[in-house]
């Protein structure tokens, strides 16, 4: 026992004079690799999280995202009423189940959080012709999409700063994950 | 001479006229009397491939192996569609020797259904930002020349799930693939950018037209994930992420983001594109959306191919679990009444497919042929009957495994030789 107070230096002593710098984790072990400035990483920054602290400016609302939903194509796949197209709904055939989540699998209203409709929106179309919305249209797309969900009126305006506070129906209504550790079973408790 | 590459026959020619020139005639017989035809030692008489350039250049295999991937599942999206557009594509297990999955065999999905990007590497960026120290760009020649790793890794599909319609092992598990995947470890990426204490997870977005994403454990990150270019001894195809893909060993396939352009460190999680796919109401079923469970199937015998009699078969199938590298793999010949330990071909990796073998005398009696595994942490694979008690659910048609399907896979051997899906 009367080693304890030693044993620590004896080992750490040589990691140290081996490993160097890497070991410490301190600063780049190869200086390999360029700096990003400000402009490239705001550029490629399209990934919109729960704050919105990413979202860019521009505003739109339900009307002008009811307008863009038949001329952006959005009608021809999604269908004229949102229901019954090619791809998938984008409004419940069972909107006032008192169960969120049986109300269907619908990105507008299941979505934890607005900034996830507008993120997906901006990101994935429309098809074949992604990444060409404005953010005026994407906010206002957005808006049409909660409006006909009855997530917020028709004349309620999104932007930078009241698109992060829409509460979505679901609320935290759904499963956190686990913190995942390595080595570690899938599910605690579960045997497969 | 001309520069056109000559065929071995030429080759033989003109190496026997040389050499005949150079010794006065005593070589050139010795050459010639191997090619005899009334020697003893003359190979069968087939026909000479033919080689061109191409052969030469990047080898075919034989015109006789007709083993290709087919769209899944049965019934579903054809691969490509009316639009060019790929969406899932299964590798042919059945045919399957040794644990890697050619690169043209490889399983094949795509978030949405989507075209592949032709990515000049030269101008591919992969860049590293959001709570780190250093944000940094990298380019593809940059990531050659850090530490690299070798690592065989499987990647499955959430939606490989075998059905009473499929009949063969393709259509049951063909949305698994195994291969050798080369690369920087994300780690040493994220070292080089030094992690700010407040990062908790990350977001994986690829380039490729909806630049699917998905956020993942920042532990997952810093234990053993690569951004792979490298693939089975060349470059990733293409149809796999080329130039670099994020391998996430274990974890559903989607998460391998293809097309790697982009890592965000971020604080939490960031229900983004893929996201929102995995959210679920129930903690337990979120849970096992993400790290697989140790699944295993036999690839010969399976479903549609034939025993012509009775007498010596090895059994032969593959094993593998997000958990770790297979401890113990058994087979079963009488439907899973006596289950015997099975043998590996091999040394089990972590998060890669082991080939398994158990010798096998079939007697010609109708019968079924199982195998289970377990993993290095004792999960073991299970029946549906099991799961399906687990859950406290009645074992029916309607039940549906949670999570990524990994039961136990019966086949039906007939007694007139034929194999056929045991939930048919």
């Amino acid at each position: 026992m009367g080693s304890h107070r030693t044993l620590p230096f004896a080992f750490v002593l040589p990691v140290l004079l081996i490993g160097g710098a890497p070991a410490l984790a301190q600063g780049p072990a190869y200086g390999i690799g360029r700096t990003p400035t400000a402009d490239e990483i705001k550029a490629l920054d399209i990934s919109i999280g729960p704050t919105g602290e990413e979202l860019p400016p521009g505003k739109g609302n339900a009307k002008e995202g009811a307008q863009l939903y038949r001329t952006k194509g959005c009608a021809a796949c999604h269908g004229a009423q949102a229901i019954d197209g090619t791809a998938p709904n984008l409004k419940s055939k069972d909107p006032k189940n008192p169960d969120v989540w049986a109300r269907g699998r619908i990105l507008p209203l299941r979505a934890p959080f607005a900034t996830t409709v507008w993120d997906y929106i901006n990101r994935g179309m429309p098809l074949n012709r992604e990444g060409t919305l404005s953010a005026d249209e994407v906010y206002s797309l957005t808006a049409y999409l909660l409006f006909i969900n009855d997530v917020i009126p028709e004349d309620q305006a999104l932007d930078q700063q009241s698109l992060p506070k829409v509460k979505m129906p679901i609320g935290d209504n759904y499963a956190a994950l686990p913190e995942w550790k390595p080595r570690t079973k899938r599910l605690s408790g579960y045997p497969f | 001479m001309s520069s056109k590459p000559l065929n071995r026959r030429e080759l033989l020619k003109s190496s026997a006229a040389v050499a005949g020139g150079l010794t006065l005639g005593a070589a050139a017989p010795a050459l010639g009397a191997q090619q005899a035809p009334d020697s003893h030692h003359a190979p069968p008489s087939w026909p000479m491939i033919k080689g061109d350039k191409d052969m030469v250049a990047y080898g075919d295999r034989s015109k006789y192996v007709t083993s290709v991937r087919i769209a899944h599942p049965v019934g579903g999206r054809p691969s490509p569609d009316q639009f060019g557009l790929t969406f899932h594509i299964a590798t042919p297990l059945q045919d399957s020797v040794g644990v890697i999955t050619p690169s043209s065999l490889h399983y094949v999905a795509t978030t949405r259904g989507a075209f592949m990007p032709d990515i000049d590497p030269k101008e591919h960026r992969l860049m590293i930002h959001g709570l780190v120290d250093r944000p940094l760009t990298f380019t593809v020649e940059d990531l050659k020349r850090l530490p690299s790793v070798t690592r065989l890794h499987f990647i499955e599909c959430a939606g490989n799930r075998s059905s009473r319609s499929a009949k063969t092992v393709q259509q049951t598990h063909g949305m698994v693939s195994c291969a050798e995947w080369t690369g920087v470890l994300l780690s040493t990426l994220l070292k080089e950018s030094g992690l700010k204490s407040s990062a908790k997870w990350f977001v994986a977005e690829g380039a490729e037209e909806v630049k699917g994403a998905s956020s993942m454990p920042i532990a997952k990150a810093m234990d053993d994930c690569i951004v792979a270019y490298g693939m089975n001894g060349e470059a990733v195809r293409p149809q796999n992420g080329f130039p670099v893909r994020l391998m996430v060993p274990g974890f559903e396939g989607i998460f391998h983001t293809k097309y790697l352009r982009r890592i965000k460190i971020v604080d939490r999680y960031y229900m983004n594109y893929n996201d929102f796919g995995h959210l679920d109401q129930e903690a337990k079923i979120a849970a096992l959306e993400y790290q697989i469970g140790p699944k295993s199937v036999i690839t010969f015998p399976s479903g549609e191919q034939r025993l012509p009699g009775k007498g010596f078969y090895e059994i032969s199938g593959l094993a593998w679990s997000g958990g770790g590298a297979i401890r113990l793999v058994e087979v079963s010949t009488d439907g899973g009444k006596k289950w015997n330990k099975a043998e590996f071909k091999g040394t089990p990796q972590r998060m890669a497919h082991t080939r398994f073998g158990y010798p096998w005398n079939w007697d010609g009696t109708e019968t079924e042929l199982l195998s289970r595994c377990t993993d290095e942490l004792g999960q073991v694979q299970p029946t549906r009957v099991q799961i399906a008690k687990y859950w406290n659910k009645p074992y029916d048609q309607t039940f549906s495994v949670p999570g990524l399907d990994n039961s136990v896979q019966p086949w039906h051997i007939a007694s007139d030789g034929s194999v056929t899906n045991g939930f048919a």
